[in-house]
């Protein structure tokens, strides 16, 4: 699909322009409006009473004294609510053979992980509610817990659900070529390493919420969302709450971070739910940070044990691996908990022309918080292990990193193409991206700066990472597998009487500036002033029907619809127009807000028309009816998803005596596609940089031999703050994909997956003239010297 | 816990007289109460920096402080720092530079960023990075935060 290029050409097209978000202002005043921030009259508030145990029976539950406590509402147990809403059951049809047990909003019989909510406790503020949890007494009997993935599968491990017979989730494997005979080919070398990826959370600084809001009159529920995905919600409430979905408005205003946190099935936010449609008032439930670490979805805690072949020319012949998962005690609904273990096996290698290719992924089930898809869904995982490979080949032949990728890396102009797991691939630019990052970075220099400290005993790195990054996705990613999940989003361009837009998208704004280039779209498309232009969106009452924003999906489907919805309401327009000014639509264009010549001689203002459309209809001939609004929808065809490439950098500097790391500068040459706003893109990369810099450095969810999260405090979890973080040069390549006249693809997880990859090569550059190396994730002070203590021997 | 203590304060401008429980903290009384919800709740331990705001013109921890320790005091809100044009140069200059995204940290981090420039901060980006570092921010990456505080510092001195 080509597009009309004038759209991207004219004088105020906006797209590709750094303009500041409309939405900043409101913001920095202190006037977003989120959850926690709505306050309805007659509303109460919930807390839950968790389990403390891992893995648990829950024997008895006594309410009494809790329930004269004061202020107390009501309360329910598991039981309470079983009879109000349906199980659900993390399973989809095309991840074949993925098990889970139907799960309930609080724990029935047994309780299964730390965190797991057992009751709920209404009150009329919550401290009273949580004053009230104290006076709730539960009798458990703890059982023996599965806590280890790499255990999980050995014959005397406790079972989490007995009737499976295992603690097995899913498996898979892709086979392609032969590894087999590729690695015992004679002059092939062979590299073999462990790699262990900790178990990370989301740390949204606006903890997971909801206010929910019933009215019996109409039976109509009422959700205040903070997430991503208000349409997804509103069928699964409808599903499991027994209401018609018509009967169901999820509303999402300002949403504080979510990162693939808030887009799940929480127990916590559906017993409110219930608890408003039983209690017919509003009811209120926030969860502490406490309760966001023990039941956010947590995500990576991957075990993988991987080798890749060489020859001494430095042609890779392969990759065979096999990695370990564990996701909790169930997966997660309805996305599911496979995905990320899925991802790792289709996007290992995908950069690279890669003849024999073998992987093997188990999910398996544990007594810790569930697993879910978290920014950059497997995209670190699988970009560690093969450029972590790549690097120690390139150590072992001795080839420099960079001359080893360009060898391997697909080259620019052989697409469309497939990966060797079989991930259809176009519009790609490897090879210039890497080209461009050496230039940005002064490759050459940095390498001089290096063997120059290591004269004075300073242990410097330089790691790079190739990558691509899933954005995009078609409706084979989620929809095909039965889940509620729309892949086609809606834009509606309105044109109102005073010659403002105003424009709606089923995408959602969690930050990135969704809102700001839904404007920049149709201002620009449609040729008005962009502060003519006022935005709505999450809201599944006043908006199109989508899927909102996650898997990098916002500018490349939302933005496309609303590049349609403008192009549609301008031919509209043009039309009107023509009839007015007595000529046809062709002679005319619109540019600033007027109906003009198309070499921008003004004929006459948009508010000129459409108060003539709105208010004096007579003054048109009566054949003529203009609507002023036009709604298009896209999705997309063709391809399952939209893959993007990057290149990136990073320079470290190890401490040797303390095994402190220390980011020196990171570099990412990132090509999305179209930029449509490369300030917003930019920042967007670098953000995600740093949470990924925090996954390769700083931060794990750690877990006693009994199950019991150990630094479950902001105090305790590492995230990566100002002080440790590098200045982030980012530059960008700009391949458009053709499945959209738009051109862009997502940008918003590049960083997350490609910057672990390269802070780990780095950090091994640093360590290898000591001889020694790390593979383990975070790389924490400590584990970088125990692997100079165990490189010393 | 039904305590109650009698308080008498100014919150950005306006005086208030109230009766609140003797637990009840800062951030959640000038939420709850006030309706000033520019003042957000990240972690309700002093770590994340989301709740900092100015109390007798010193940046303060809003949930490491109860409502009753601020009798007397006198409280200004990221609303009140709007209101009173008491931080428009960071504001413009945060926005020029796209220094936040979600925009739930962005208040504490405006509150935190005018105590260093007021207090004569240089635009020494390593400087700049240590006095922040204290607000935690999931979505940035905090290199435009550094520049908008650099500029803002910049812009004063010409």
């Amino acid at each position: 699909m080509t597009g009309p290029t004038h759209i991207f050409d004219k004088p105020n097209r906006y797209i590709g322009q750094s303009a500041p978000r409309a939405d900043a202002a409101r913001l920095l005043q202190g006037r977003g409006r989120y959850v926690d921030d709505v306050s309805l009259p007659r509303m109460v508030h919930a807390s839950f009473v968790r389990s403390p145990h891992a893995h648990a029976r829950i024997t008895a539950i006594d309410t009494t004294a809790a329930k004269s406590c004061p202020g107390v509402v009501a309360i329910y147990t598991g039981a309470d609510l079983a009879q109000h809403v349906t199980p659900y059951v993390g399973v989809l049809t095309h991840l074949a053979g993925l098990r889970s047990a139907p799960q309930h909003p609080l724990a029935l019989d047994v309780a299964r992980w730390q965190g797991e909510p057992v009751v709920m406790v209404i009150a009329t503020s919550r401290a009273l509610a949580e004053d009230a949890c104290e006076h709730v007494m539960v009798d458990y009997d703890p059982l023996p817990a599965t806590l280890d993935a790499e255990t999980a599968l050995s014959a005397d491990a406790p079972l989490i659900h007995p009737e499976f017979g295992s603690n097995l989730a899913w498996e898979r494997v892709v086979n392609a070529g032969n590894i087999d005979a590729a690695f015992a080919t004679p002059g092939v070398k062979i590299v073999e390493r462990e790699f262990r990826f900790g178990r990370h959370t989301g740390v949204t600084l606006e903890s997971r919420g909801t206010v929910c809001d019933f009215d019996p009159s109409e039976e109509y529920l009422t959700v205040y969302y903070s997430g991503q995905a208000p349409h997804m919600m509103q069928v699964i409430f409808s599903k499991h709450l027994g209401l018609p979905e018509e009967n169901i408005r999820v509303i999402s205003n300002d949403v504080g971070g979510s990162f693939g946190i808030k887009i799940h099935t929480y127990g916590d936010e559906i017993a409110t739910a219930a608890a408003a449609k039983l209690l017919r008032r509003p009811v209120k439930f926030i969860a502490d940070r406490f309760e966001s670490f023990v039941t956010d979805i947590h995500a990576r805690d991957h075990v993988v044990r991987a080798r890749m072949g060489v020859t001494e020319a430095g042609t890779i012949v392969g990759i065979d691996f096999d990695d370990l998962t564990g996701i909790g005690p169930f997966s997660m609904y309805p996305r599911t908990s496979a995905i990320e273990c899925n991802q790792v096996l289709n996007l290992t290698g995908a950069p690279y022309v890669l003849e024999n290719y073998r992987a093997r992924g188990r999910v398996v089930f544990q007594n810790k918080t569930l697993m879910c898809q978290y920014r950059a869904v497997g995209h670190p995982i699988a970009m560690a292990i093969c450029d972590g490979l790549l690097e120690d080949a390139a150590r072992l032949i001795g080839m420099d990193p960079v001359d080893l990728r360009l060898r391997n890396l697909m080259a620019d102009d052989s697409y469309p193409r497939a990966s060797a797991s079989g991930m259809k691939l176009d519009d790609l630019s490897h090879q210039a991206a890497l080209r461009k990052l050496t230039q940005i970075m002064d490759y050459d220099t940095l390498r001089a700066d290096q063997a120059e400290a290591r004269k004075r005993g300073v242990y410097r790195g330089i790691g790079f990472v190739s990558m691509v990054e899933v954005t995009n996705p078609s409706p084979m990613f989620y929809g095909i597998g039965g889940a509620p999940i729309a892949s086609q989003d809606g834009a509606t361009v309105r044109l109102d009487a005073g010659g403002a837009l105003h424009v709606s998208s089923s995408i959602t704004e969690q930050g990135q500036g969704t809102n700001a280039i839904l404007a920049q779209i149709a201002a620009g498309v449609f040729g008005v002033d962009l502060n003519r232009v006022k935005v709505t969106t999450g809201d599944t009452a006043t908006t199109p029907y989508g899927g909102g924003t996650w898997a990098s999906r916002g500018a490349g489907i939302g933005g496309e619809a609303m590049l349609q919805a403008a192009q549609a309401l301008k031919d509209q327009v043009l039309e009107v127009a023509a009839v007015m000014l007595q000529t046809t639509p062709d002679k005319l264009d619109i540019q600033n807000g007027n109906v003009t010549d198309p070499d921008g001689t003004k004929r006459m203002t948009l508010a000129d028309l459409a108060r003539t459309v709105y208010y004096r209809g007579n003054e048109l001939p009566s054949d003529l009816k203009p609507e002023l609004i036009a709604t298009r929808h896209y999705r997309v065809t063709d391809f399952p998803f939209v893959f993007t490439n990057g290149a990136m950098a990073a320079q470290v500097e190890v401490d040797i005596e303390t095994g402190f790391v220390k980011v020196l500068h990171f570099w990412a040459v990132e090509d999305c596609g179209r930029v449509i706003n490369p300030m917003l893109v930019d920042e967007q990369i670098r953000g995600g940089v740093v949470q990924g810099i925090g996954g390769a450095l700083y931060e794990e969810c750690h877990y006693s031999p009994e199950g019991q999260m150990l630094n479950a405090t902001m105090a305790d979890y590492m995230v990566p703050m100002a002080a440790e973080m590098p200045d982030i040069t980012v530059a960008h390549i700009e391949t458009p994909t053709k499945t959209s006249v738009l051109g862009a693809k997502g940008a918003g997880e590049a960083g997350t997956g490609g910057a672990p990859a390269a802070i780990l090569n780095a950090v091994n550059d640093a360590l290898a003239p000591l001889g020694a190396s790390l593979w383990q994730m975070p790389m924490t002070p400590e584990r970088v010297l125990t692997a100079l203590d165990a490189a010393a021997g | 816990m039904t305590r109650t203590v009698a308080i008498d304060l100014t919150v950005n401008g306006e005086r208030i007289t109230a009766s609140v429980p003797s637990r009840l903290n800062l951030v959640d009384f000038l939420r709850n109460d006030l309706g000033l919800t520019g003042s957000h709740v990240g972690c309700e331990h002093g770590v994340c920096g989301a709740c900092t705001l100015t109390v007798d013109g010193v940046a303060v921890r809003g949930c490491l402080m109860l409502a009753a320790q601020a009798n007397g005091c006198t409280v200004t809100t990221v609303e009140g720092l709007s209101d009173q044009g008491l931080s428009t140069a960071l504001q413009a200059a945060f926005t020029k530079r796209n220094a936040l995204q979600c925009g739930f940290c962005t208040p504490g981090m405006l509150a935190s960023a005018l105590a260093y420039v007021n207090a004569g901060g240089t635009d020494d980006r390593d400087a700049i990075r240590a006095h922040i570092s204290g607000n935690y921010c999931r979505c940035t990456g905090y290199q435009a935060v550094v520049e908008a505080i650099c500029d803002t510092i910049k812009e004063a001195r010409t």
